[in-house]
Formats: structure tokens, sequence, C-alpha cells
């Protein structure tokens, strides 16, 4: 309880949920995450519709050329301090796509990633230990 | 309220019944809102400091002001509703404990300082430069003249029952000697239209068009972020608890018994579960609503109170 700004975002992590080129699968996770069944907003997550609202970007899929400008920009959309958690196999590194020449490289070679949860597609319960990990490194 | 000198008067819009109550009543309606929807849908909800949780985190945020908006606007634009919801506050709390201290006429003001949040969220919104966010602006005007109609016909039944008084002090005597407006059937019906567009004015579904999250990504906040929007939401909390007190004070008796809070929470609860149990209007329906169906009616309930019904 030494900064109230950190029991702020660890009360109340708001997500913002950013698709960069997934195949759609983890997506489909993180809704699973959000509905009745798990409910997180018992923790106070919250979905949010835009980027400048959010306190934790979850990202999804392999980050490549095209994508990079983009996420980098909602990056710099959001208000800090702000979490960044990769979600899935594809975020966590370049997996099957190692070879392409699209492919830029993991994520934390261009901002700071707090958590990378693996799995293709992960769980919704190791996404919410992944989230409790990153608030708890705070 | 020229019984109240200074510093009383500075201490009636900061403290009671003004700033500090109304938003710690409105955060703590909004806790109840969020667990009314989490009980509908079958799951726990969040801790009742959720709320202030939210305001806390949101007022310690970065505030980010877009490239290229118009920058005094966009930032003083949430001061403006908030600071109308706090002499909202003020004025509805004296009109029903010391009716003495209301003017003539205070029933009107209360109607346009009802009208500024929405115009504070289409100027904040406008200023931003934000295409999303002008559509949501847009839309908030269309639903803002939609509402207004029913709702001004709904506020002159009272009037008309009690022969032309629009001193808020005097529409709560009244129903203190005479009963509630809401026990006739005029009056019944315009309460209803009042919490419809209640539900209107609070932007929840049905009518939550302009900030609808899912085509325009939360419309007219999009820009939003930090101090700013924590405003927004506090001005949203205090509206959920001035706009049920207002519905109140009107048509349902005043605020002066403890009975008036089982009657808040009868309110706010309905409110919710309307909010959680009906799917998004389109603008256009929404407005044919608003002017054809609830204006209709609103003109019914006018007729029937000049037939003292």
């Amino acid at each position: 309880m030494k900064d109230p700004r950190v029991w702020g975002l660890k009360k109340s992590p708001w997500v913002y949920h950013l698709a960069a080129a997934p195949c759609n699968n983890c997506d489909i996770e993180i809704l699973e995450l959000l509905t009745p069944r798990y409910d997180v907003e018992r923790f106070g997550v919250v979905l949010v519709g835009s980027p400048r609202h959010a306190d934790a970007l979850l990202i999804t899929g392999v980050l490549n050329r095209k994508s990079l400008p983009r996420v980098l920009e909602v990056y710099e959309q959001t208000p800090k301090p702000c979490l960044v958690i990769g979600v899935g196999t594809c975020a966590c590194g370049k997996q099957i796509f190692r070879n392409s020449y699209n492919v830029v490289g993991p994520y934390d070679k261009y901002m700071p990633v707090h958590a990378y949860i693996p799995g293709c597609p992960p769980k919704p319960e190791a996404m919410i230990l992944g989230v409790v990990k990153a608030l708890s490194k705070l | 309220m020229t019984s109240l000198s200074g510093w009383e008067l500075a201490l009636a819009f900061v403290v009671f019944p003004g700033f500090m109550f109304t938003s710690f009543v409105g955060l703590v309606l909004t806790w109840v809102d969020r667990l009314v929807s989490a009980r509908v849908q079958w799951r726990k909800g969040p801790p009742f400091y959720q709320p202030f949780a939210d305001m806390l985190k949101l007022l310690l945020k970065q505030t980010v002001v877009p490239a290229g908006a118009a920058k005094a606007a966009f930032l003083l634009a949430p001061i403006l509703g908030f600071a109308a919801m706090c002499i909202t506050a003020v004025l509805l709390f004296y009109a029903n404990f010391f009716p003495e201290t209301s003017f003539v006429g205070d029933l009107i003001v209360l109607v346009y300082l009802f009208a500024l949040p929405p115009l504070a969220i289409i100027i904040g919104a406008s200023a931003s430069r934000n295409p999303l966010s002008a559509v949501g602006a847009s839309r908030e005007m269309t639903l803002y003249l939609g509402y207004e109609l029913p709702f001004l016909f709904a506020l002159v039944v009272p009037v008309i029952h009690t022969g032309g008084v629009i001193r808020l002090g005097d529409l709560v005597l009244a129903q203190q000697t005479g009963g509630p407006f809401v026990g006739s059937l005029s009056g019944a019906i315009a309460a209803v239209i009042v919490l419809i567009c209640i539900q209107a004015k609070l932007g929840y579904p049905p009518f939550d068009m302009a900030e609808a999250e899912q085509e325009i990504m939360s419309g007219v906040l999009i820009e939003y972020s930090g101090v700013a929007l924590a405003m927004f939401r506090l001005t949203k909390a205090m509206m959920l608890f001035l706009m049920p007190c207002f519905l109140v004070t009107v048509f349902w008796g005043g605020l002066t018994s403890w009975w008036a809070i089982l009657k808040l929470l009868a309110v706010v609860v309905l409110v919710i579960l309307i909010k959680n149990t009906n799917p998004r209007f389109k603008i256009e329906h929404a407005l044919r609503f608003f002017w054809f169906i609830l204006g209709a009616l609103g003109i019914a309930a006018v007729i029937l109170a000049f037939v003292k019904l």
C-alpha cells in the first residue's frame, strides 16, 4: 500500500483487447475469459472499448512488419502507467513463423512487456494467473 | 436561497448535499448497479470499494490530450456537467427539506441543469477531433432532442394538478397534503415517461447508442482518459443518484420521510433492470419511440391532468 497509483491499478485493471494479426483462437479465449462464468469483474477487470481508457493491453498474435506500427501506435495512445500482456504462443515468440520474411520478432524488443501467457490458446485460468503475476510484480 | 450566508452556501455546494455527499452516494449506487447487473447474469460482482478504486486509479493516471484537439474545450467540458450536478443537488435537497428557501421557477431551472451534462458531453466529444466521437456526439444530440419533448410533457402534469405551481418546494408541500401525484392516472403515466427519460439521460441501454462500445468504441468518451474521464464518470454517478431523487421529489411524495430511501432504491433498481434486459435501439428508432410513442403518451397525460384524472 505504498503507492496509491499501484493500488488503483491493481484493484481496477481495465483491459483493452489488441488483436495484432492473430488466428482468432486466443481472441475467442479472451472473450471466454470475460464471460460471467469466470466473472473477472470480481477483481475489477472491465473490457473497455478505447485504448485511452485501458490499463492493460492484452496483445495476441505474432508481430509482423504490417502490425508493428499499429501496435506501437496503440501502445502510445494508452495513458501510462499501463501493463502489456502477451497472450498465446505466437505472442511469446515467433513459433512456426520464425523463418518468415515478414516476422519482426518478439514484443519486448519494442515495448516493455509485463507478462507472457503461453498456450495455443491459453485457458482462461492461465490468463487470470498471468494477469495476477503481472500485477503482483508491480 | 437568500437565507443562507456565504460560507453556509459554500458548505452546501461542497460538502452536503453538493459535491461530496452526492458523489459518495452516486458512487455507491454505481456499485449497486454493477452488483445487480452481476446478479442478473448469475455471477458474484465487484466488491463495494470498486467504484472508488476506479476513481482513484483514473485520477492518478496520465491525462492525454489528443493532437489537434481544442484543448480548452476538451478539458473544461467535464467540469461543466459536474458543476451543474453539484448545483442540482443543492437545489433539489433544499427544496425538499427547507421548502421556504426554494424560488419560483426552480422546476424549470432544474430542467436546464439536467440538460447540461449531455451538452458537456457533446462539447467534449466535438472538441476531441475524433470521427467516432463525432458520430457519438451527433447521436447524443439527436437523443437529447428526442427525450426532452416527452420529459417536458411529463413535467407539465404535476404543474396542472396544482394549478400552475412551478416552485419545487410548493410541489412537495402539495403532495404532503394531497397525496403524491403518482396516485392519479395522469401522474402515473408521467412518472413512467420520466423513468424512461432517466434511462436515456443516463445513457444506459436501450439508449446507449452515443457510447456504444461495440460499434463506435465508447463513442463520445473515446478520447478521454485520466482525470477528465473520471469527471465524466463522476457526473454520471451523480446523475444516477439525482435523477431518481428528482422523480421521487416531483411525482412520489418528496424526500422528507425515511420511505424516500426505499423509493429511491426501487427507482434505481428498476432503471438497472431495464438496462440489463434490453438491447440497444438504433438512433432513428429511439427518436421515433420518444416523439411518437412517449410524446403521444405525454399529451394524453396532459389531457388527463386537465380533466382531473
